[in-house]
């Protein structure tokens, strides 16, 4: 295939992914703006009143983009397990791998797919922060960046997860006992310097730890962990977790027989 | 001429040591009509997996129209449309969503996608049904809807796994019409079936495989040439008389007004009728007891040819 068909196909998959995904909008759109609400409720009006600052911000303006970046990062990694393993599934996966097009092209049609939900969820998300906080932005162009990088990297997470399931189990266990964890742990609710020093150097091992901070860093500037060190920190995960996708759909491993 | 799919002894050893092909070599000529048969496990989906990439060679060589699928796979997949045995197709989509994105994997840009995609769904009669989620479509439409997705690249390979199977026979009639149609005007077509009439009425080459072995490759024609006997089955106007024999055949009344002839390769069935015309006994039709290639691929597998 020349380039103009490779491209042909990749917009095809990610057309496809966002009319899947705006199709059961009550699933995948929804429950997320309710979500996040109900913590800007809760954790910002309710229990962050009485905390007070978090970081030198009011708590409801620090847990704003850590809840922003839970909205990303779940909604890029449940859009692209979901999908590719209900592909797999139902044996319509089959179309991609009989077609002449590339895995390269397979694998970031399905992640730009997953990029675009998580990047429609956080939009949704912001506009609900808005109602309970005034947002300024530190820097565009490290949310732009980070936002683009942390969807790219769950997405692709999502997708390692999605080959290896063999049922719709599978495909919550990982979001369930690993990737919620995480987030909570990943410093959302909390600054690091709260923690124990051994706790917090063990939280440094947590990639949402850099993600988040670096998050933080764009929309308050202030951040818990080198931004630089995160930045590297977030390319070497994305970077391992595309090449291990890569080896997956390459060998056809649990895709082909 | 190149052929249109040449395999060289391809072997499939699976992860559990099931010997699935055990080198095979076959070759299709370009416009044939190709029937690939065999009972279940023989090796037929396992060689069709391996052509259209879902399934990984242990050994040897295939080439679609001259292109090695080692060397260059994505170019040979552009010949190649594949009907699998199974739905698998997402069942929440659209009939048209699913024709166009398949041919958007193809790289066909948005307009042509759509017009092919109109084109064959309509030549399916499918057009009317394209805004239906498919899972709310019947079992043959859904078998015609995965054919249109096959087609929407224009292969000039056309391979169908069992595409006769949960189709009415009027279905089935019309599906062969429009196979016997884009074979005639120039799409090679390899069919697996279990529908032993479908492959007599529709193929002009046959090969048998058993046990991952090619146990019979030749032409249909050749084929039923090989039929050493044939069962006729007989029905009579008048009430047949208890015992009816004639010299030479082995006749068996079956009841009041059906007879059973068996024929040997070499007989002359003119004579069992002017038998019969002698004794008074007056045939309204016959036919045969089972399919004639029913009767060879039963032998064949079994090993008595």
């Amino acid at each position: 295939m020349n380039l103009r068909e490779q491209y042909v196909a990749f917009m095809t998959i990610i057309r496809k992914e966002i009319k899947r995904y705006l199709r059961i909008w009550t699933q995948t759109l929804l429950p997320s703006a309710i979500t996040m609400s109900l913590y800007f409720v809760i954790f910002g009006t309710l229990i962050g009143s009485r905390i007070g600052e978090m970081g030198g911000f009011s708590y409801m303006e620090f847990v704003v983009p850590g809840l922003i970046m839970m909205a990303i990062v779940t909604n890029s990694y449940s859009n692209v397990v979901s999908s590719f393993f209900g592909s797999k599934f139902s044996g319509s996966v089959e179309e991609l791998l009989v077609s002449p097009v590339s895995n390269v092209v397979i694998l970031m049609g399905y992640v730009v797919g997953g990029v675009s939900r998580g990047l429609l969820v956080a939009m949704v998300v912001t506009l609900v922060s808005l109602f309970f906080t005034d947002l300024t932005i530190h820097s565009y162009f490290i949310v732009v960046v980070v936002v683009l990088m942390t969807s790219t990297l769950f997405a692709l997470a999502g997708f390692i997860n999605a080959v290896y399931a063999n049922s719709f189990d599978d495909i919550s266990i990982i979001p369930t006992f690993v990737l919620t964890p995480l987030i909570y742990l990943g410093g959302v609710f909390y600054s690091m310097d709260l923690l124990p020093e051994f706790w917090a150097n063990v939280s440094k091992l947590n990639p949402l730890v850099y993600v988040v901070n670096a998050f933080r860093y764009g929309v308050l500037g202030v951040s818990d962990v080198n931004l630089p060190l995160a930045f590297v920190m977030i390319v070497i995960f994305t970077t391992l977790a595309f090449t291990y996708s890569m080896h997956l759909l390459n060998s056809g491993k649990r895709l082909r027989q | 001429m190149i052929p249109a799919l040449e395999i060289e002894n391809l072997s499939k050893v699976y992860d559990n040591d099931f010997e699935a092909l055990k080198g095979i070599s076959l070759r299709v000529e370009p416009g044939d009509f190709f029937a690939l048969l065999g009972p279940n496990g023989a090796g037929k989906s396992t060689t069709i997996g391996i052509i259209c990439s879902l399934v990984a060679k242990s050994a040897g060589k295939i080439s679609i129209f001259g292109v090695d699928i080692d060397e260059d796979f994505p170019a040979a997949k552009r010949y190649i449309g594949i009907v699998p045995q199974e739905f698998n197709f997402n069942q929440f989509e659209k009939g048209l969503d699913i024709v166009i994105n398949q041919a958007g994997y193809y790289g066909l840009a948005p307009g042509l996608a759509r017009e092919r995609a109109e084109k064959y769904l309509r030549e399916l009669g499918l057009w009317e049904q394209r805004d239906i989620p498919a899972r709310m479509l019947s079992g043959g439409m859904k078998r015609r809807l995965m054919i249109a997705r096959s087609l929407v690249h224009e292969p000039q390979l056309l391979i169908l796994d069992e595409p006769s199977a949960g189709v009415d026979i009027e279905m089935r009639r019309s599906m062969w019409d429009f196979l016997r149609r884009i074979n005639a005007q120039g799409t090679t077509i390899i069919l697996t079936t279990h529908y032993l009439e479908e492959a007599e009425a529709l193929c002009r080459h046959i090969a048998i495989i058993n046990h991952g072995k090619i146990v019979e490759n030749t032409s249909m024609k050749e084929l039923l040439r090989q039929l050493d006997r044939e069962v006729f089955i007989l029905d009579c106007l008048e009430e047949l008389p208890a015992a009816v024999a004639i010299d030479g055949f082995l006749i068996r009344r079956i009841d009041d007004h059906t007879l059973e002839v068996e024929v040997q390769k070499g007989q002359n069935l003119n004579a069992v009728f002017t038998a019969l015309d002698v004794a008074d006994i007056h045939i309204s039709s016959m036919r045969n007891r089972a399919n004639r290639l029913e009767e060879m691929f039963v032998n064949l597998v079994e090993g008595a040819v």
